[in-house]
């Protein structure tokens, strides 16, 4: 087994050999990563994490575009693993979904990934085995472009943001399964009812009670698993362990975002600076000047910092339900640590915010398509929570959906925010705001549209899309060449970042060509959005929810590309 | 395989003697019914879990009664198929008998979102030992009401009835109110036991729990309890303390 520091070695080694061979055609470089069991204390108790390498988060692979990796991944768990490697393009039986691309590494063997890269920018690996990432089993993979970084930035950090639970994955959902809620601690009391009662008046008050009392829904249902039992980290490391970036004032700090998390939505703040992203899961995008932006589990986001004082500035993240948070520290020494903003208060989806964005009377519902319904043959009336007819806009972001430019059902890119910036002049990033650096020169008009509705019973903790989950449903066939349009339509109350392998998701901003480029889309609730997928890659895919108790439970599809000349075949 | 003798009346009827004596070969049909014919998966989603809960374990009592009483159901299944075990009852301790108890072996399937259909068997232990087919549903109603209803039918043709209904109210997140009542019916008079048609038993009650961890909360409360018999008609009120865990 290697260790960190010779896995460390290792890649100085490849790297110092790759900038001497940087101007040769072929590339390779070869790594081994060893996945095991590690001991760890997170929150004051030992528990057991998957590591790779011994290291948790896992070693950051860093690696040149136009490489060929070889990659021999040893599984020394007494379970079967696999890594996945997150937003790479490459051969579909490199991709390491078991039981959709290979069968995954049993205990005591070895399995080798081999692709080449044929991109740039910063992604990452991950378990796709038995929740294992839930685990640590993720670390950050940073291609360096073969024609030079289009920024200049004097520092380099990755920041990796990840949720750790004490409690088992698999208990975890087991507690999900039995009681939905189990992990809601912000849930609104009778208090809250009398407070609402003075606020707001007898009527409003009860009307808006009575319509989620009748479907069965909960307005603070924003995360399903929180800070009651996660402890956020950053590159592996809690709150108080103070991660720290060192900086000198006036340099460019470029920052790496990953969102490593199982099920939670960060949103990041870095007190006192302006953000400047550049990239969005990987790909260059025209810089946008944010203070705040919103990263979905499995997103990735660079962005650029220039810290002017020779003080500490909280890299602040916090759960979207603000049930805690994960937090490090840009300072020009260790040891500092700057002033903590509080958790603002948690956001709460209202009817009003709802009815709002989509015109719809929830009362009545009559409206919504019905193919939530898990489990009916024939839609029941419409009296359903979380999997019920379009829960349109159940969204805290309802109220800059309004704003927007491009809102309504058109689906562009919503806002990644809802009321609880409401109150804040701060400028937050939105998907509306990507606009790809490059003109994507394969970009025309779809040739199909496949409409996939998110749909769920949060009641009884079922995930599924178009109302069948992953072992009810056939694989969504893809012909080699087309251009297919997939329409997300969230009828639920929560977020999915959908994450297509292997192939790219153009997200419909309303950019065309210049629409960004991406590896998981987050479709908010009640939303409805559009990307284009050149299909580009031939064999066999997964697509799912990126949360994980999500995709455990059925919302995952495998997708099927069948190549060119089978295509040909069939079609004559 | 002959039924269990009747005596030794004092027992709590045995959840454990019975499941293993009865209810293994019924458990094992209905899983191989419930998952042979499904498709072969590897996949989570069609997992199985496992759930018990002691919605209520409590002593219940006034001046005049002192009782313990249980009210217990769990599962084990998917997301579509579930078989259900049940039983409540009540133990008087002064008089050292069972004013009733019962245990259900229920096949439960999801029709709607928030329902499940159930059918099976119920055996009575106290105050006869009868056997009774049950069919019903339980779910959960609009505006939250936790909803059971369940009609039984035994082999004299006699139908009764039973129906749950319970809310939640939070005080603070862990500081839980549940009102409550049950009620149970029967079509017709039965002579050989004393049931008079019409509601046999009305129970209202309220209970406030407190969440230590979600899975166990001691609580307290009231119940106002109405009996109708052939014989006699009995009400009271009655404290409660009790505890109630899920696993």
């Amino acid at each position: 087994m290697q260790t960190v520091n010779a896995m460390i070695r290792q890649c100085r080694i490849a790297g110092f050999w790759l900038a001497i061979l940087a101007a040769l055609p072929v590339q390779a470089g070869s790594y081994e990563l060893v996945i095991d069991e590690k001991a760890v204390n997170l929150t004051g108790r030992e528990r057991t994490a998957i590591t790779a390498n011994g290291s948790l988060p896992a070693p950051t692979l860093r690696w040149r575009e136009g490489e060929e990796v070889a990659l021999r991944v040893t599984n020394r768990l007494d379970e079967p693993t696999s890594i996945h490697w997150h937003g790479i393009v490459l051969p579909y039986d490199m991709d390491g979904v078991p039981g959709i691309s290979f069968p995954g590494i049993p205990p005591g063997e070895t399995f080798t990934y081999r692709f080449r890269l044929m991109q740039s920018g910063t992604y990452w690996y991950h378990g796709h085995s038995a929740m294992q990432e839930q685990l640590g089993l993720m670390g950050a993979i940073i291609i360096d472009p073969s024609e030079g970084e289009t920024h200049a930035y004097d520092r380099d950090y990755t920041v990796m943001l990840s949720d750790w639970s004490d409690e088992n994955p698999h208990r975890v959902l087991s507690k999900l399964k039995k009681q939905s809620d189990y992990y809601n601690f912000q849930k609104r009391t009778v208090f809250d009812f009398y407070r609402d009662l003075s606020d707001k008046g007898f009527q409003e008050t009860m009307a808006d009670r009575l319509a989620w009392g009748e479907m069965r829904m909960d307005p603070t249902d924003i995360a399903d698993v929180t800070g009651y039992t996660y402890t956020f980290l950053v590159n592996g490391q809690n709150p108080a362990a103070n991660w720290t970036a060192l900086f000198k004032p006036g340099e460019r700090i470029r920052l790496r975002f990953v969102n490593a998390s199982a099920m939670t939505h960060f949103d990041v703040r870095i007190p006192g600076l302006k953000i400047r992203v550049i990239q969005a899961d990987g790909q260059n995008v025209e810089p946008v000047e944010v203070d705040e932006f919103r990263i979905a589990v499995a997103e990735t986001y660079d962005v650029l910092v220039e810290p002017r004082d020779a003080r500490a500035y909280a890299i602040f993240a916090e759960a979207m339900d603000r049930s805690g948070h994960a937090q490090a520290t840009l300072a020009p020494r260790r040891g500092m640590r700057a002033e903590v903003p509080p958790l603002r208060p948690r956001p709460l989806v209202s009817l009003a915010d709802m009815a709002a964005a989509h015109g719809m009377d929830h009362g009545s519902g009559a409206e919504g398509p019905h193919a939530g319904m898990e489990h009916a043959p024939e839609p029941p009336p419409p009296t359903n929570g979380h999997e019920g007819h379009a829960m349109a806009d159940m969204d805290h972001a309802a109220m800059q959906h309004q704003a927007s430019p491009h809102a309504g059902h058109e689906g562009h890119a919503m806002p990644d925010h809802g009321q609880e910036h409401a109150d804040t002049a701060e400028r937050v990033l939105s998907y509306a705001d990507l606009k790809s650096a490059e003109k994507h020169e394969d970009w025309r008009e779809p040739d199909r549209e496949i409409v996939l509705r998110l749909t769920g019973t949060m009641n009884r903790y079922v995930w599924s899309i178009n109302g069948k989950k992953y072992s009810e449903a056939e694989p969504i066939r893809l012909k080699y060449g087309e251009r297919v349009r997939f329409t997300y339509i969230n009828q639920t109350m929560m977020n999915h970042p959908l994450h297509l392998h292997g192939m790219w998701q153009d997200l419909d901003t309303g950019k065309g060509p210049f629409n960004p480029r991406k590896h998981v889309v987050n479709v908010k609730p009640g939303e409805t959005v559009h990307v284009d997928v050149p299909v580009d890659a031939s064999g066999e895919w997964a697509f799912h929810c990126h949360l994980v108790y999500h995709m455990e439970t059925g919302m995952f599809r495998k997708i099927i590309v069948e190549p060119p000349d089978a295509a040909a075949k069939k079609g004559a | 395989m002959p039924l269990r003798k009747r005596e030794p009346e004092k027992v709590i009827p045995s959840l454990e003697h019975y499941r293993v004596r009865r209810s293994v070969p019924v458990c094992a049909a209905a899983i191989l019914m419930m998952f042979g014919s499904g498709r072969a998966t590897a996949q989570m989603d069609d997992a199985i879990y496992n759930y018990l809960r002691f919605e209520r374990l409590e002593y219940e009592g006034n001046g005049d009664v002192h009782l313990f009483k249980w009210d217990v159901e769990g599962w084990t299944g998917n997301d579509d198929n579930k078989l259900w075990v049940k039983s409540e009852g009540d133990y008087v301790f002064e008089q050292d008998i069972f004013g009733r108890a019962d245990l259900q072996l229920l096949y439960s399937r999801n029709i709607a979102t928030f329902w499940d259909a159930q059918i099976g068997v119920r055996r009575a232990f106290e105050p006869e030992r009868t056997f009774d087919g049950v069919i019903g549903i339980q779910g959960l109603a609009p505006y939250f009401f936790e909803t059971e209803a369940a009609l039984f039918i035994n082999e004299n043709g006699n139908v009764l009835g039973r129906f749950k209904l319970a809310y939640e109210l939070l005080l603070t997140q862990r500081l839980i109110a549940q009102p409550r009542v049950e009620v149970n019916v029967s079509a017709d008079d039965i002579e050989n036991r004393g049931v008079k048609a019409g509601i046999t038993e009305f129970e209202a009650g309220l209970r406030l729990r407190y969440e230590i961890v979600r899975e166990f909360a001691p609580y307290i409360g009231f119940d106002y309890v109405e009996e109708q018999s052939l014989r006699e008609h009995k009400h009271s009120v009655r404290a409660v303390a009790g505890i109630r865990a899920w696993f």
